[in-house]
């Protein structure tokens, strides 16, 4: 199955062709038999191609499970892409332990959201041309995580970030918020080009260096050529500006709450499980290189855990349902990037493989109420929800136990790993503030929770009848959520497998084998440090949901009172700490009115064609005057012969 | 049939076609209209015999012809190609039955000329390419301007004719000053052959000889010529004129063909001939070129007029071209070539498109539009597709040509500094603001204008002019090695000229 991986690269990409060729004419089949008949082609096409893929995967898992440890690294390569002088990258395929995990959660969660979507779309206008935007959507995302080649992967890279692009301005006449979804997909594809351009940068650099593109060429060279600290620094910086575009963090996450412009499903798949995740796989890929820049892995520890802890601030005082699960993505990959950080690389993608069964299970079970409550995204317009929407309800509340760190469903596992590798590779602050951005987790999650199903409707009952979604729907928020709640256990610590060890881990370590060679940690901890961190942690997360219960069940009145005592630090955040406003201000319009004012109006037409015109005037001017010498009459010709032979004669007796 | 004709047939071919166009009566517009698709349809055809035996493992002047023309001067008639040549030549006879197609319904005046001045112009476009002699190569590359001055001239919008004069005036004040270098070029090379010639391959193994400052006094005069033609910054006002004024047609002739002649003129002349002095202003020009990427996005980003903005968008995409020359390393040579070509696809079929919906509105004013994607979803989809070659996204052809020149020009030693890379990377950002901000308040959003209700989608004849362009973008995309297989032997031999000139003793 391995030598077939290719075939779940490209059935996708058939998909998007058959459904978006002739998904506008699938779509009018009608059988008076089975309702909706057209819409059901489309969905099996779109959801068969990634439920096939799916299958490949696993039997490619198996088969390299299969293989002896230090052969689970395989190539499938198709065709040479570009060959000039040193270079030489193809459409080639690099199989090997973390691609499949990767494609295993694109594939698996990526097919779970399709079937969702068949459910959620139905009655869609462009029912087709979603399906074939999610296909394309998988294609690229595949390409980006079996990659054998930076160039590939780049391809891939942007590749979803088109469809991220179309997928956001799908409901292209709608409007949202304070501007249109267009405008909200324009913003993201240009911010993630911004962080492109360092990907292309870091490649140059690594180009220069290592004569290659190659993974496995660049990181057998990493380690054997002699180049210099600073320039590791500088290529794993230049990439990491990549990762920091596409995987929403801080200065370029602000695309990503407006992203949600999108369908939820879209939401849940791209900017929530999949794709966002994408710059955290890139630092996984390239761990050799980073662990030759110490300063790089400061630098992304210190991002991470910041962006972690202030998109935490942002989602306690959010109301739109998806806004609040935005902000927890944005600090969720922040976790993920203190990982990488702190050289807990396995530890950041079990983290992201669980992220993507809990965030995508919330992001569901969020669409799964927005369809219900008539596209009313505001909490403070639910309550009560648990009797109407008991499956939603259910699921909802394992993925919010999960996420809030609650043993032991998968989320405990990986972020708990994570804070005990920040506190002993990079020290307590960074332990610190993980816990209190845990702690934050479980209070926004448990107050979307309760606003949510809890207490008493805040809605009209007599004109709102909210009703539970079809099994399309709920079947997929049910696996989901045994995925959210077992998922950890293939990543159990040492500390409590005993002998076994962590299978992830194990499964990982060929991989981040010489990234941590270059990485020397060990300092002696006790297990009992282990056993109390891990306390607290559980205590804070505990803590969190108590907190949000309290308020906002028992005395509402404390909220209200706190906004009315804080109110500057409450419209800070509520206003996402001006961000936008200060990137408007600073660099976007001072750019366009500049090139309008200055560059095109002023250099262009009155300077550059002002002298181009000018230069042609003053020709034009000199030839009419020169043109009056014509004057046509014979007299004046014979004058000026005259004085012209006169003049001769003169020059030539005075230079005898 | 004899190899080394096969050139000179296909200038034949349009020369004759327009001749006998002629005796067709004026008011026969649909035999016209025919008569001239056909005349081109069979230079292509014949473009693609040569292309099939073109060996591209051979690295010298291939499909030679050559017969003495004006013998006191050794000036001669003297054609053959190269693997860029031939690349260049085959993206002419391919655009030029597209662009007659796409004229079908748009232009409804004066068809006989129209199509006379269209065979011309191909005429004078391959011309210019299969010259190895100086002078035929500026009797083609000023022969060429007649027919699309009258292009723009009579069949242009309500300025035409202060474009076209512009155009015009422009373009002939950088070529005299490139016909004075020809002759001083050639007076200069004398000394070295002991007689006056304009053949290009033996100016070829002197003109490397002359002194530094001879070399630079000619580089200039020609590149000033070239620069005019790309354009280079600060050599560009001419072509937002020309552009937004000319018909369709010529819009997409002049970004599609005529730009690269500058390109193309650098690289067949400037590098070759005066090596030592294209080292010399190697960081200059390339410093012009990001400039010029930079700021023709930044530009084009705040047009108002689609068309405007598609022509500067230009001015940054040959930038990254120059840049690419005068990076002389490999990739970005090779990447040069290929970008040559891929914006003479993307850029060509950007204009077809703005004129599709030029033709059924009459304005191009981006103001007008707004949610035409529920309007016309076909269209919307090939604007899409072409936008997002232009912006240069992996899997389309425009990313190959912008990743090899960028890749290729970082590891510059020419240039040596990371600092032209690093900003003409930033212009990838731009071509994304520009090209999808245009898009987003053209295609989607809300249908706001009532008049736009009755626009109607692309008609048959008008997907069959883009797809075979769309076939090309997304071929190179994924596949540039057809194309860069052609041009690799001519790259390598413009490295190889630069940085091994020929030593030859005086005679």
């Amino acid at each position: 199955m391995i030598d077939l991986i290719y075939l779940a690269v490209f059935l996708p990409l058939l998909g998007f062709l058959i459904n978006g060729i002739f998904g506008s004419k699938i779509k009018n089949v009608e059988r008076s038999k089975i309702p909706f008949l057209g819409e059901k082609i489309i969905g099996l096409i779109g959801s068969g191609a990634i439920g096939i893929a799916f299958l490949i995967v696993i039997g490619a898992f198996f088969e390299t499970l299969s293989l002896p440890a230090d052969q689970r690294t395989n190539y499938v390569n198709l065709f040479t892409w570009m060959k000039v002088g040193a270079l030489d990258v193809s459409f080639a395929y690099q199989v090997d332990q973390l691609s499949l995990i990767m494609a295993l959660v694109v594939t698996g969660v990526g097919f779970i959201i399709h079937v969702y979507s068949i459910g959620y779309m139905h009655g869609d206008r462009s029912f087709w041309r979603f399906f074939a935007y999610l296909n394309l959507f998988i294609f690229a995302m595949m390409n980006l995580i079996l990659a054998d080649n930076f160039v590939l992967m780049f391809l891939g890279w942007e590749g979803v970030g088109l469809c991220s692009y179309l997928l956001i301005g799908f409901w292209y006449d709608k409007d949202f918020e304070k501007s249109t979804t267009s405008a909200a997909g324009l913003k993201a594809f240009v911010v993630n080009r911004i962080g492109d351009v360092g990907f292309l940068l870091g490649m140059f650099l690594i180009y220069l260096f290592f004569d290659s593109l190659k993974f496995s060429e660049v990181f057998s060279r990493a380690v054997s050529f002699d180049v210099p600290e600073h320039i590791f620094t500088l290529i794993t910086l230049f990439l990491f500006i990549g990762a920091i575009g596409k995987s929403a963090q801080i200065p370029l996450y602000v695309w990503l709450p407006d992203a949600m412009a999108g369908p939820t499903p879209v939401s849940a798949l791209i900017h929530a499980a999949t794709m966002v995740t994408a710059g955290v796989y890139m630092v996984a890929r390239t761990s050799v290189l980073y662990a030759m820049a110490p300063t790089t892995m400061m630098i992304v520890a210190v991002i991470g855990v910041f962006t972690a802890f202030f998109a935490a601030t942002i989602g306690l005082v959010q109301n739109d349902i998806k806004k609040v699960l935005a902000y927890s993505t944005i600090s969720q990959l922040g976790y993920m990037f203190l990982a990488m950080g702190a050289g807990a690389f396995s530890a950041g993608i079990f983290h992201l493989m669980t992220h993507a069964f809990f965030k995508a299970l919330l992001f569901l079970g969020a669409g799964s109420i927005i369809h219900a409550m008539h596209e009313q995204q505001d909490i403070q317009h639910y309550g009560g929800l648990k009797k109407y929407l008991p499956i939603t309800y259910g699921t909802f509340l394992v993925a919010a136990m999960a996420i809030s760190g609650i043993p032991p469903l998968s989320g405990f596992f990986s972020k708990d790993e994570i804070l005990w590798f920040s506190y002993t590779n990079l020290g307590f602050v960074f332990w610190l503030i993980g816990v209190l951005t845990a702690m934050m987790t479980a209070f926004y999650m448990f107050r979307l929770y309760f606003l949510t199903f809890d207490g008493k409707p805040r809605f009209d009952e007599k004109q709102t009848h909210p009703h539970e979604s079809p099994k399309m729907m709920t079947v997929p928020l049910i696996v989901l959520a045994v995925l959210s709640a077992i998922g950890g256990f293939i990543g159990i610590p040492e500390i409590f497998s005993g002998a076994h060890g962590n299978a992830f881990h194990s499964w990982l370590s060929p991989i981040f084998k010489s990234a941590n060679l270059k990485l020397s940690y060990f300092g002696a901890h006790s297990h009992f440090e282990e056993y109390l961190l891990m306390a607290i942690s559980v205590a804070g997360a505990l803590g969190g949901i108590l907190g949000a219960a309290y308020i906002y069940l028992k005395r509402p009145s404390i909220a209200v009172n706190t906004v009315e005592k804080f109110k500057s630090i409450y419209t800070t955040l509520w206003n996402k700490y001006y961000v936008d406003e200060v990137y408007d201000a600073t660099v976007i319009n001072p750019i366009v009115n500049s090139s309008r004012s200055f560059l095109w109006k002023l250099f262009d037409n009155k300077i550059i064609d002002g002298l181009v015109n000018g230069m042609a005037r003053s020709v034009g001017d000199v030839s009419a005057l020169i043109r009056k010498l014509q004057t046509g009459i014979v007299q004046s010709y014979a004058l000026v012969m005259m004085i012209g032979i006169l003049l001769a004669m003169f020059w030539l007796i005075l230079s005898f | 049939m004899e190899n080394s004709l096969l050139l000179t047939y296909l200038l034949l071919i349009p020369f004759i076609g327009s001749i006998a166009l002629l005796f067709i009566k004026a008011e026969k517009e649909n035999l016209i209209r025919y008569f001239g698709l056909g005349i081109s349809v069979i230079a292509f055809l014949l473009s693609l015999v040569i292309y099939f035996n073109f060996d591209p493992s051979n690295s010298s002047f291939q499909f030679v012809h050559k017969f003495k023309w004006i013998e006191n001067l050794n000036i001669n008639y003297f054609v053959g190609i190269d693997g860029m040549a031939l690349l260049l030549l085959v993206l002419t006879t391919f655009l030029t039955p597209l662009t007659l197609i796409s004229s079908w319904t748009s232009i409804n005046k004066k068809v006989k000329e129209f199509t006379f001045f269209m065979l011309f112009l191909e005429l004078g476009m391959l011309g210019v390419f299969v010259s190895l002699d100086l002078f035929l190569f500026y009797f083609f590359w000023e022969a060429m301007l007649i027919p699309m001055y009258f292009i723009i001239g009579i069949w242009g919008g309500q300025e035409r004719i202060y474009a076209a004069v512009k155009f015009f005036i422009y373009t002939m004040a950088g070529s005299l000053v490139m016909l004075v270098a020809i002759i001083w070029l050639a007076i200069h090379a004398s000394n070295y052959l002991g007689k006056f010639t304009t053949d290009l391959v033996e100016l070829y193994s002197v003109a490397p000889l002359f002194d530094l400052s001879i070399q630079n006094y000619l580089f200039i005069a020609f590149a000033l010529s070239f620069a005019i033609k790309v354009p280079l910054f600060p050599f560009h006002t001419w072509l937002p004129d020309a552009h937004v004024q000319a018909p369709t047609a010529g819009s997409v002739i002049l970004a599609g063909v005529l730009l690269k002649m500058g390109t193309y003129g650098l690289l067949r002349y400037n590098l070759p001939l005066f090596p030592a002095a294209s080292l010399h202003f190697a960081s200059f020009m390339s410093t012009l070129a990001v400039i010029g990427i930079i700021y023709g996005a930044l530009v084009a980003m705040v047009q108002t007029d689609m068309k405007k903005l598609v022509a500067y968008s230009s001015v940054a995409h040959l930038g990254f071209v120059v840049l690419g020359i005068f990076a002389m390393t490999q990739e970005s040579m090779q990447g040069a070539i290929i970008q040559m070509i891929n914006h003479g696809l993307s850029t060509g079929a950007l204009f077809l498109l703005v004129g599709m919906l030029y033709e059924r509105t009459h304005t191009r004013e981006i103001s007008y539009y707004g949610g035409i994607a529920k309007l016309v979803p076909v269209y919307s989809f090939f604007l899409l597709l072409v936008s997002l070659s232009s912006i240069g996204l992996p899997g389309l052809n425009g990313f190959v040509g912008e990743f090899l020149i960028l890749l290729g020009s970082f590891k510059s030693t020419v240039l040596n500094s990371w600092w032209y890379t690093v900003f003409a990377t930033t212009g990838v950002i731009f071509a994304a603001v520009y090209l999808l901000w245009m898009y987003k308040r053209v295609v989607f959003g809300k249908v706001v204008n009532p008049k736009l209700n009755d626009l109607t989608d692309l008609n048959k004849r008008e997907i069959f002019v883009l797809v075979p362009i769309i076939i090309f973008i997304v071929w190179i995309g994924i596949y540039p090695g057809t194309f860069l297989n052609v041009s690799e032997k001519t790259s390598d031999k413009i490295i190889e000229r630069v940085f091994e000139p020929p030593k030859v003793e005086l005679k």
